[in-house]
């Protein structure tokens, strides 16, 4: 099992943190798991609804500290 | 099965680029088929040598420029095409009249494309200006 690999996309807004997400989701291994760290608001409700388009995995999504972490995996 | 968007880019203001780019960008990545048709104005920012910055419109556009959090739209139009696969097509005229060869272009840019053709591919796809 791999480490949890983070990106950083702190502090851009629509669509950068999905961008960069997608960009390293190409990038990663089936089964890798990957958190998303993003202050953009939209993201919370725009990557689990491209997380289900495309069918990836949804792990968490949570909030600390004005930062939503969003983890997933890559399942396919 | 994917839907097929074709987005025409005209204008060459920064909030319509903006807008052109985020639909394409979002649009490919989530598996639309997807091109981009750019002339007139919006063909500009992708010659070599031409400025990248596109002037506001409106305080919205000022908005987007002085926050450096807003993706650029070429970037955001380089990730539709890398993420994507989106087609993003100069346009024949465009090019013929500004004097600049295909070499000349952005290497994301595909080949200098007609009307006809964009059109004809275009058949049965959703259509939006910019």
């Amino acid at each position: 099992m791999s480490e949890t690999r983070i990106i950083d996309a702190r502090d851009t807004f629509c669509p950068g943190p999905l961008m960069e997400l997608i960009s390293y989701m190409k990038r990663a291994n089936v089964g890798d798991e990957l958190e998303l760290l993003s202050t953009d608001k939209g993201s919370v409700n725009d990557v689990p609804e491209w997380l289900a388009k495309v069918g990836h995995e949804l792990i968490s999504s949570e909030q600390i500290d004005n930062v939503w972490h969003i983890k997933v995996r890559k399942a396919k | 099965m994917p839907r097929k968007l074709h987005i025409v880019c005209v204008s060459g203001t920064r909030e319509k680029l903006q807008m052109a780019a985020m639909i394409a960008s979002v649009a490919a990545a989530s598996g639309d088929e997807v091109s981009v048709f750019f002339s007139m104005n919006a063909l500009l920012y992708f010659v070599k040598g031409h400025a990248t910055d596109a002037p506001v419109e409106g305080p919205f556009g000022k908005l987007m420029q002085d926050d450096g959090g807003v993706p650029p739209f070429r970037q955001l139009f380089k990730y539709a095409a890398e993420l994507g696969d989106a087609k993003l097509l100069p346009c024949s005229m465009a090019i013929d009249l500004l004097r600049v060869s295909p070499e000349e272009l952005d290497p994301e840019l595909g080949p200098p494309t007609g009307l006809t053709r964009f059109l004809s591919d275009a058949e049965g796809a959703q259509m939006l200006t910019f």
